[in-house]
């Protein structure tokens, strides 16, 4: 039997669910593997029998947590699909400022009928067992991913930089472009999406496990920069790891 | 008399979350609303403080379906508070990009959001097996439209390339040449289309109201322009405060908007409204094909006008692409002078038309911002359309009256993520 597949989202651009759409000629042989049972942007027909679950999105309010929780007691197995899920991403650029102020700026007197609360992963409210990276996902990345688990395997997740990546696609470096860049921290597996295209990384896909000891950090040292200094410089993503510490 | 309750609780493909509730005791009308209930996730914070650079970047994850729009959007706003004055090639790049974001995102509402409905299938998934040339069609067409997108931008979700003054990385000629080919390859799938929705019969609902959009003497706009309206004139894009004039509802985390009426619409159908007689000679057989004369007051007829636009969008593309072939692509100066400013950048994506707003600083970074997104235009317009609509089916099936109110919301293709996120149908 196929196995039962469901899509979710919480604050999120469903720009990752939409690289999924975006499979076309995959999604087809995706369609004909598994069994899609629930995926409100793109199916009217649902189901709560699921087994994998598919979830984009970070947690900003209250409610969002007993409908994260349902979804885990559900799912075997539950995967955060995209930087928002998976990091916390854009959403915790408003953890930097009071909440307060934040419901305020963008609705005014009104702002008590929004309720919010700092924005953070999936995996700081439910165990989360495999994960997705990027802003958005890499369409490639998804369809190993959804291999592995159909074979019950564990995807592999590069855990070395962006720029060892960056180097074998025969980039110039940006720093000598005379930008600054999260490549030498960030976790691979994009196939150094932004600089392969002259733009710096900034740290969608998160950090490596070890970015104050792996060796590309010395990339930033040779530009006179701390790891500090690069993440405060790049918070766009990585708001709740920089929270966090 | 007769009592009716619905409530769709989170319509289904629409890009975010919306309901539908709807109340009839005894034939009369207790409630008939629509609702925006997404997360609301505070982009107009979130860019406070940070570089004029990264601006653009934040701010296309406001959408994923919309983010080349947004980022559009956004550098206009950002270069017209810094007074740069971008090339002509920048424009020329920029207005093929948008282009490919169009084509993209009809193709997607046409064929795999609202065409379902017309067969009477709950998804696009079914339809693989029983009407599997339309979804390799739609596939087709949307992988070239993502593709141009890639070639132009770098990235069709969250494009890579465009930035402040023009673009990090110019697209490849040899790609460029490519897509041209592809593009005039689809000529057979583009007319396909026109014929599929020629065979689908949209409820004959007609609601007169105002429809807003960019107007360009220069072309069908897209990019650029002013703003345009079927009761008012024209007006610059920086007076767009006193035309949308936002106000808040308590059953909805998204910003409504009214004009000269109690609601206006925004999208393709505004957009046809306004500037039909600049559509490319084909896209305007099609419209003739398909029935769409201007002024259209019938909101089912918007996804005929995406069909309409989606021709267009071809057809422009390759007139755009020849003239960046004919004149070549040079590296340019992308350095810019920063200075405290305040800017506002308005372009018509997919939805309708956009409008970002930012004040900088002297040191370039954003101080303050405010987005004013297509669907949150349109939601008033589509609560006076259901209410519009209900009496006049009445005496249907309840399931056939959501299915109506259902198809009605689609029909404005909401993009409730980038209004905040909302769409629920409740017959309660």
């Amino acid at each position: 039997m196929k196995p039962k597949v469901a899509f979710f989202d919480f604050a999120s651009c469903e720009g990752c669910q939409l690289q999924v759409v975006n499979l076309e000629a995959e999604m087809l042989d995706v369609i004909g593997a598994v069994d899609i049972v629930q995926f409100r942007e793109a199916m009217t027909e649902k189901s709560d029998d699921y087994a994998i679950a598919f979830v984009e999105g970070s947690i900003t309010r209250e409610k969002d947590i007993p409908r994260l929780q349902k979804i885990r007691d559900q799912a075997k197995i539950l995967v955060a699909l995209g930087a928002c899920a998976t990091i916390g991403g854009v959403n915790c650029l408003k953890n930097f400022q009071p909440l307060e102020e934040v419901r305020k700026y963008v609705y005014g007197d009104k702002a008590g009928w929004y309720e919010t609360f700092a924005a953070r992963p999936l995996d700081a409210v439910v165990p989360v067992d495999y994960y997705i990276h990027g802003c958005p996902i890499h369409k490639d990345e998804f369809v190993k991913v959804v291999k592995a688990l159909l074979l019950g395997k564990k995807p592999e997740i590069p855990s070395y930089p962006v720029c060892v990546e960056c180097k074998r696609a025969g980039n110039v470096c940006v720093f000598e472009l005379g930008m600054r860049c999260l490549g030498p921290v960030t976790r691979a597996g994009c196939g150094a999406w932004c600089p392969s295209y002259r733009d710096n990384c900034v740290g969608c896909r998160g950090l490596v496990p070890d970015p104050n000891t792996n060796a590309e950090k010395e990339v930033l040292q040779k530009y006179g920069l701390t790891v500090e200094e690069a993440l405060g410089q790049f918070r766009i993503f990585l708001g709740y790891s920089e929270v966090a510490k | 008399m007769k009592n009716v309750s619905v409530n769709v609780d989170h319509v289904t493909r629409v890009e975010g979350h919306g309901n539908i509730v709807v109340n009839v005791k005894e034939g009369k009308i207790e409630e008939c609303q629509w609702e925006v209930v997404e997360a609301p996730r505070f982009f107009e914070a979130f860019v406070r403080g940070r570089s004029y650079l990264e601006v653009a970047h934040i701010v296309s994850r406001i959408c994923g379906i919309c983010s080349v729009g947004h980022t559009l959007a956004s550098l206009q706003a950002t270069e017209a508070a810094l007074g740069v004055r971008i090339s002509e090639q920048t424009r020329l790049l920029r207005r093929i990009l948008i282009q490919g974001e169009n084509l993209q995102s009809h193709v997607l509402h046409a064929y795999f959001l609202a065409a379902p409905d017309f067969v009477g299938a709950p998804s696009v998934f079914p339809l693989v097996k029983t009407h599997p040339e339309v979804v390799l069609r739609a596939l087709r067409m949307k992988k070239l439209a993502n593709d141009l997108c890639d070639v132009f931008g770098g990235r069709t979700v969250h494009p890579i390339t465009p930035t402040v003054n023009g673009f990090t990385k110019l697209p490849e000629i040899k790609d460029i040449k490519a897509i041209r080919q592809r593009l005039v390859e689809a000529t057979p799938d583009l007319e396909a289309t026109m014929s599929l929705f020629q065979t689908l019969k949209l409820p004959n609902f007609q609601r007169e109201t105002e429809y807003i959009s960019l107007k360009n003497k220069e072309e069908y706009a897209l990019y650029d322009g002013v703003i345009a309206s079927t009761d008012a004139g024209t007006t610059p894009v920086e007076n767009y405060r006193s035309w949308t004039n936002e106000y808040l509802v308590p059953q909805s985390t998204a910003k409504y908007t009214k004009h000269v009426r109690e609601s206006y619409f925004v999208g393709a159908l505004a957009r046809f409204n306004n500037n039909h007689e600049q559509l490319s000679p084909r896209a305007k057989k099609v419209a003739q094909a398909l029935g769409l004369k201007a002024t259209c007051t019938n909101p089912f007829m918007n996804t005929v006008a995406q069909v309409v636009e989606a021709v267009h969008a071809a057809d422009e593309s390759i007139r755009l692409i020849d003239q960046v072939l004919d004149k070549g692509l040079k590296e340019e100066d992308r350095r810019v002078l920063l200075k405290a400013g305040k800017g506002v950048g308005a372009v018509d994506v997919p939805r309708g038309i956009l409008f970002h707003d930012y004040t900088y600083d002297k040191n370039g970074i954003c101080r303050e911002a405010n987005c004013i997104i297509p669907t949150n235009q349109n939601h008033a317009n589509i609560q006076k359309d259901m209410e519009a609509l209900l009496p006049q089916i009445l005496d249907k099936p309840q399931e056939e009256i959501r299915l109506s109110l259902e198809m009605l919301v689609r029909a404005y293709d909401p993009c409730i993520s980038c209004s905040t996120h909302l769409l629920k149908v409740e017959f309660v």
